[in-house]
């Protein structure tokens, strides 16, 4: 029978596993979104109050000030994050739910070898398995961290014989891991901690910048299934309840994510798509055309005049921080009584559902907000299509061109619309590192510069229209 | 396989189809948070980390028990304050866009 204060600890978890539920539930909806976040972070604190009650625990400090200052940093980060940074942040935190799992398995690795309690065969893999998935999680979300904030560069890092030294890596850490669990020994432990810490690194390093929706998407999963395998370790059922919604948010966010770009998560992983050197499928329509530029008076009187209008998003809006400007530019288009819509496509920007946040921060209702199933019969009706920073998700060869890298991911059909302006910095290719017909297409009119400044010069312009 | 061990695996797998059934009821506008709030979620490991923390009784025990706690700390008041701040320009919205489609 378990004594009260046991008891107290088992219905505490109980109820909290409830409450993640139900706050995940919640979420299908806008409108109670943020009851059900509320919901879950209440589960958390009683679930976090109920453990300090368990007799395990002799010493207070540690815990005291180690909680305080990583809630003083996390909540500063938390408020001052800017919405267009918002990829980079889940990766960072993801990285430190991977990295907390992974020091729980080890660190009762350890109590347990201490105290010379035998660990049990499934114990044992739970440890090994934590460990390993944690650490990878970890250094994997910082490089993906440190691509999404530009401190390492976002093209594919490629190395020479790099799928093996990567797979002798895992078959490594593999056999270290059978190796713990046979016969135990911290310093094996210790050596497969290091090697799933290098391991996460140089598999997340080869990925491209425009895969880390993807890439994001699996390091959230990872993380999950490392606090559910944390469960397994510490015999506490809720933290594998816990672990195991996480990851399977992760995964089918995974899912969607490749489904959205016609690829498999195989490829996305393994396939170093983006490299340098994938830029020889430029399309057969492109050569012997020319761009037409155009300036933001001649943009503005388009749109002024247009009755409908959609406007298409991408990773180029996020880096300028156009979200805002592009929202004021609606705004006055609709007061002149052009019907103004947004065009999400699933995988523009860098995280899932990346462009719905942005266009959120700025207010846009998201009424406004049409999907890609949604928006794309509607193209030939559109007068003006405005592509703000979004290339390899309009870009017609994915639906035309066979021989295309991108050949089959569903895009957005822009150029099925009257009129096509594309605000674009340079030239430059996208991160498919391919041509896009659509910039040389006869409907088309491209307006150079940074997508902020050019609109709010294009806005200027729409007052004396 | 001891009991316990069972017991976990049947929790691991009920709970594989409660996510999915949960997760796939989420809009796409509402990706980000879903992620963000998951992630907050997942730093409940922090409850293992406090175990740690709370009995270390070597050097290296209070060491790796510390880093754990303020790294969970970080990841669980972080995710949930990062996700609130989304979730309220969502909420926003809702009474914004009734006006909207007046005008």
């Amino acid at each position: 029978m378990l004594d009260l204060r046991a008891s107290a600890i088992a219905v505490s978890y109980i109820v909290a596993a409830v409450l993640f539920i139900f706050g995940l539930k919640q979420l299908s909806s806008p409108s109670t979104a943020r009851a059900g976040n509320r919901l879950a972070a209440i589960g958390m604190a009683l679930a976090l109050a109920a453990t300090l009650l368990d007799r395990q625990i002799v010493s207070f400090w540690t815990i005291a000030i180690g909680t305080l200052i990583g809630a003083a940093v996390g909540i500063y980060f938390g408020r001052t994050v800017q919405m267009t940074a918002m990829p980079q942040m889940v990766a960072l935190f993801n990285g430190m739910g991977g990295a907390t799992a992974a020091l729980v398995s080890v660190a009762e690795f350890l109590r347990l070898s201490r105290i010379g309690e035998p660990i049990g065969v499934g114990e044992a893999t739970s440890i090994v398995l934590g460990t390993a998935i944690g650490a990878i999680s970890f250094t994997g979300s910082i490089i993906a961290f440190g691509k999404l904030q530009e401190i390492l560069p976002g093209k594919p890092l490629q190395f020479p014989l790099q799928r093996l030294v990567n797979g002798l890596i895992l078959v490594a850490v593999i056999a270290l891991g059978a190796m713990v669990v046979r016969s135990g020994g911290t310093p094996v432990l210790w050596l497969l901690f290091a090697g799933a810490l290098l391991l996460g690194a140089m598999f997340v390093l080869p990925i491209g910048g425009g895969d880390m929706p993807v890439v994001i998407s699996i390091l959230n999963s990872l993380t999950g299934l490392a606090a559910a395998l944390t469960g397994f370790v510490l015999h506490n059922q809720m933290l594998v309840v816990a672990g195991v919604l996480v990851g399977a948010s992760g995964t089918l966010l995974t899912l969607l994510m490749s489904t959205a770009m016609n690829r498999s998560v195989g490829n996305v992983l393994f396939g170093a798509f983006g490299a340098a050197g994938s830029g020889t499928a430029a399309s057969a329509s492109a050569v012997g055309h020319t761009v037409r530029q155009t300036t933001p008076e001649d943009t503005a009187i388009a749109l002024a005049y247009a009755r409908s209008v959609v406007i298409v998003p991408g990773y180029g809006l996020a880096v300028a921080e156009a979200q805002h400007t592009v929202r004021e530019l609606a705004t006055d288009l609709e007061s002149r009584g052009v019907n103004v819509k947004y065009a999400i496509h699933p995988v523009a920007g860098r995280m899932p559902g990346h462009m719905n946040v942005l266009l959120a921060e700025a207010n846009v209702p998201y009424d406004q907000l049409l999907e890609m199933d949604q928006v794309n019969g509607q193209f030939p009706q559109t007068d003006v299509v405005l592509v703000v920073g979004a290339n390899d998700v309009v870009n017609p060869a994915a639906r035309d061109d066979p021989s295309s890298p991108i050949y089959g991911m569903p895009i957005l059909d822009v150029d099925r619309a009257r009129n096509i302006i594309v605000l674009k910095r340079s030239m430059g290719h996208g991160f498919a590192g391919i041509d896009n017909a659509l910039f040389y297409h006869e409907k088309t009119r491209m307006l150079f510069g940074d997508a902020r400044q050019s609109l709010t010069q294009v806005g200027q312009a729409l007052k004396t229209a | 396989m001891s009991q316990e061990l069972v017991l976990g695996i049947y929790v691991f797998i009920m709970a594989i189809f409660v996510g999915f059934e949960v997760i796939s009821r989420v809009p796409s506008v509402l990706h980000t948070p879903l992620m963000s709030g998951t992630n907050a979620i997942h730093g409940i490991v922090v409850l293992g980390a406090f175990l740690v923390a709370g009995s270390a009784d070597s050097p290296l025990l209070h060491v790796l028990g510390f880093v754990a706690v303020v790294f969970g700390a970080a990841n669980v008041f972080g995710g949930f304050v990062v996700t609130d701040r989304m979730l309220e320009m969502f909420r926003k919205r809702e009474t914004t866009a009734p006006e909207k489609k007046d005008a």
